[in-house]
Parts: C-alpha cells; structure tokens; sequence
C-alpha cells in the first residue's frame, strides 16, 4: 500500500465514521448556535448593535465551537490503539495525519460554515457581510484544523484535556480571528476584502506545509 | 566547538558548573543593577515630555526585552533536546519558563503603570500590548502543560514542540495584530546609528538590560540545579554528589 493510499484510507475511515456519528458531529453546531443566540439575550433585542456585532459574535462562536471538537481528532484512536498503529506504521506519519486532519475539517468546518450562513441569513447580515464571513471561514478554518490538533496531539491523553487545550489554542488562533472579523468589518462597510483573504489564505498554507511535522512530532512525544 | 563545550552538556558537569557560577552571577547582576539604577533614576535628567515618570522605563523596556529573548532561549533548549536528545536542553527549557512568564509579567504591569499618567488608562488595546499579553498566554499555556504531563521527560518533548510552534507564530501574532491596530510609541532604541534618546538616559538603560540578563543567568543556574534534582533523582551519580555535599 503506497503512502498516499494509506491516507486515504484513513481519510474514508474517519469520514465514514463522522457519517455513523452524525449526533455528535451536530452537537458542536448546536453548541454555535446556542452561543450566537445568547449574545442577542444579553445584549438585549437591538437590532443595529446586534447587526454590527454579529460578524464578530459568529466569529468567536465558531472558534468555541471547533476548540470543543478538537480533543476528538485523536482521542478515540487514542482511546481504542489505533493512534499507536498509526504511529508505528511505516508510511510518513505527517501525511496520515493530514488525512486525519482533513476528515475532522470536511466533519466540523464545513458544517459550521453552512450554519453560519444560515445564522447570519436569519438574522438579518447582508449579503456582502455575509460572503466575506463565510468565504474567510473557508479560508480560515483549514488553519483552526491544523493547529488545533497540533495542540489535540499534545494533549492526547491527559485528565482536563480540554480546558489545557483551549489554553494552548486560543493564543495561536488570534491572527485567524483578526483577518476574519476585518474582512467582515470591510465588507459590511463596502470596502475590498481581498487583502484580509489574501492573509488568511497565506496563513493556512504555511500551517499547510509545517504543522503535520509538528503534529507527528507531538505524536511521537506523546506516544513514543 | 561543540566537542569542547560537550561535557558540561551532562547534567553531572552542569550541576557543579551551575553551583560555581552562580554567586558570581548574582553578584555581577548586583553590580550593575546598582549601577543602572543610579544612573538612571538619579544621575539621568527628567524626560522634557514625560517628567520623571519615563524613569520606569528602566524596568520596562529590559523586562520587555527578556520576556522575548527567555522565549528564544526556551525554544532553542527545547529544539535542542527534542532533536540532538541533550538533556541539559530539556532541563533549561523546563527552568526558563516561569522566568519568562515573570519577565512578560513585569514588562505588562510596568507597562500599564507607565499607560496611566502617560496615555490617562491603564490599558489600550495596542497592538505591543496585545502581542506582549498573548506571549504571557503562551508561556501560561506551555507551563500548563508541563503541568498536566506527570512524567518529565515526556513534558519536556511535548513543551519543546509547543514552544518552537510558538516561536514561528509569534512574528505571525505580532504583525496581525500591528496590522489590527497601533498606538505605542515608536522603537526608541533599535536604530543604532542615531538613537532617539540621551546618551545620559540610554547608557543606564543599557546597563539595566545587562543586570537584567545577569540576573536572568543567575536565577537560571539555581532553577536548573533544581530541575536536574527532579529530573536526575534516581540516578547513581546524584545520590554519590549529595552524599559528599552532605559529609563535607
């Protein structure tokens, strides 16, 4: 079995698995949503406040949300023996892990950006917000993924994992946050938003191209 | 070179090394903080723009700094132990930590006290001040995580990835959030040609930077004997070292 073929393979087993989950693959989005409609509870029912905030409100809450669904990138695998497997197995650990990665961004990512367009619809963004929005979640997840299980690999394991996770993450996901709301924030006011989407594209290939090798790294410093 | 500085790379070497220097440190830090301290709150004369109050920028801009440089020094013994297997760069890894998190600390709450009588708020959201919170956030973040890793070894290689992930994303944090906003005032001392400052304010300044790194040393030296009793505990050459510390 060649190395891509391996990867593939753990990319269908994961897909396949997310499928038969399909409970727990919603709760993260029911999670979002619950978040973006306490701000309106708490803010009180303002329309204009609200209409500016809430490119910012999606944000953050779709950050939450994925920092929850980190610890499951490795956990069952870690859980059940698997993730030893993978490590021992003679293919570049790396690639593996992109598939791993890949399968958690196509079960978590993307159904965040549909609900987010949703969320938004409904509560009234327009629709040059709202591409800017999605299209820098698009952009911007892919890097969420990838460091988010640098730090999941990190934490395989460990009692508290989550809290010590969102610890680690949070920090490092600060530039996506800030790409993604200024692309929100020009949009809403007509300005050009190729700048920001320029950046956050930029910022996923480079955790592309390194964070794998870091990942199998923590992998091997976990495991090994 | 490296054959040359090899055996005091083993903790047995360093433990003595550290033990030897370190009253030397503390004192040569002493020195010069004496020093540095009269120059600057006594002998430099008052900002014509800030008064007497730009005088804390002698902890300040050290603490500042230190809290960068310890980072570096964290990753590289981090780097070091991860992938030549040098113990000594897990244990001075493991020791830099909390000192650069004080550093971080020191420089924000100066910082926030220089922030009030200068810009009337203890805090703004500027983008040094933002960077320099979230590099307080990564180094809490890496001694949670030793924290919650019981065996040492194993924290060490996991904290060593964090940290050299760390040490890519710090430019990256830095300049998304000068790109998110800026307020600060400018570098003062980075242009080396003409500085934008007294020589009788920045000389003082510099030796300030000096007992810091000093201290910094000194302070580093008695973490690692530390560290190397936790890490080393078990082993032969440690019990033999103690018991001869102990008869004489």
């Amino acid at each position: 079995m060649s190395a891509l073929a391996a990867t593939t393979a753990v990319l269908h087993r994961d897909l396949r698995r997310g499928w038969r989950r399909r409970g727990d693959v919603a709760q993260p989005l029911i999670f979002f949503a619950l978040v973006v409609y306490l701000f309106p509870i708490a803010i009180g029912p303002l329309p204009e406040t609200l209409r500016t905030l809430l490119p910012a409100i999606l944000w953050v809450a779709a950050v939450l949300a994925t920092i929850l669904t980190l610890p499951e990138v490795f956990a069952a695998d870690h859980a059940d023996g698997s993730l030893e497997l993978l490590v021992t197995s003679p293919h570049p650990l790396a690639l593996l892990v992109l598939g791993k990665i890949a399968a958690h961004w196509c079960t978590g990512a993307v159904p965040l950006m549909v609900m987010s367009a949703a969320l938004g619809t409904l509560l009234g963004l327009d629709a040059a917000t709202l591409a800017a929005i999605v299209g820098g979640m698009a952009l911007g997840t892919p890097l969420l993924a990838l460091v988010g299980s640098l730090a999941s690999a990190l934490t395989v394991g460990l009692r508290g994992g989550t809290m010590l996770l969102a610890l680690i993450t949070l920090p490092l996901y600060i530039p996506v946050l800030i790409f993604g709301t200024l692309a929100a924030r020009n949009a809403a006011l007509g300005l050009p938003v190729a700048a920001e989407m320029f950046f956050l594209a930029g910022l996923s290939v480079l955790a592309l191209t390194l964070t794998p090798f870091a990942i199998a790294a923590a992998l091997r410093a976990r495991l090994g | 070179m490296f054959k040359r500085f090899h055996p005091y790379a083993s903790p047995k070497h360093f433990h003595r090394l550290a033990q030897r220097l370190s009253p030397w440190l503390f004192g040569l830090s002493a020195v010069l903080f004496a020093a540095g301290l009269t120059g600057g709150l006594v002998l430099a004369p008052a900002d014509y723009q800030q008064g007497e109050s730009f005088r804390i920028i002698y902890l300040h801009v050290p603490s500042a700094w230190m809290s960068m440089f310890v980072y570096l020094v964290m990753a590289s013994a981090g780097a070091a132990g991860l992938i030549w297997k040098v113990k000594l760069g897990d244990i001075i890894a493991r020791a830099c930590a909390p000192l650069g998190a004080s550093f971080t600390f020191l420089a924000l709450a100066t910082g926030s006290l220089w922030g009030k009588p200068m810009w009337g708020t203890w805090w703004v959201w500027d983008a040094r001040l933002t960077s320099e919170l979230i590099l307080l956030f990564l180094y809490l973040g890496y001694l949670a995580l030793q924290s919650a890793i019981e065996d040492r070894r194993a924290a060490a290689r996991a904290g060593a990835v964090l940290a050299i992930v760390g040490v890519v994303n710090i430019p990256i944090i830095h300049y998304s959030v000068v790109w998110w906003s800026t307020l600060h005032q400018g570098a003062t001392v980075s242009k080396f040609d003409a500085p934008s400052m007294a020589t009788s304010m920045l000389i003082p300044l510099l030796l300030m930077a000096l007992a810091f790194k000093a201290y910094f040393l000194a302070v580093l030296m008695v973490r690692a004997r530390c560290e190397i009793l936790a890490f080393e505990q078990h082993t032969a050459w440690l019990r033999a070292e103690l018991s001869d510390e102990r008869t004489s």
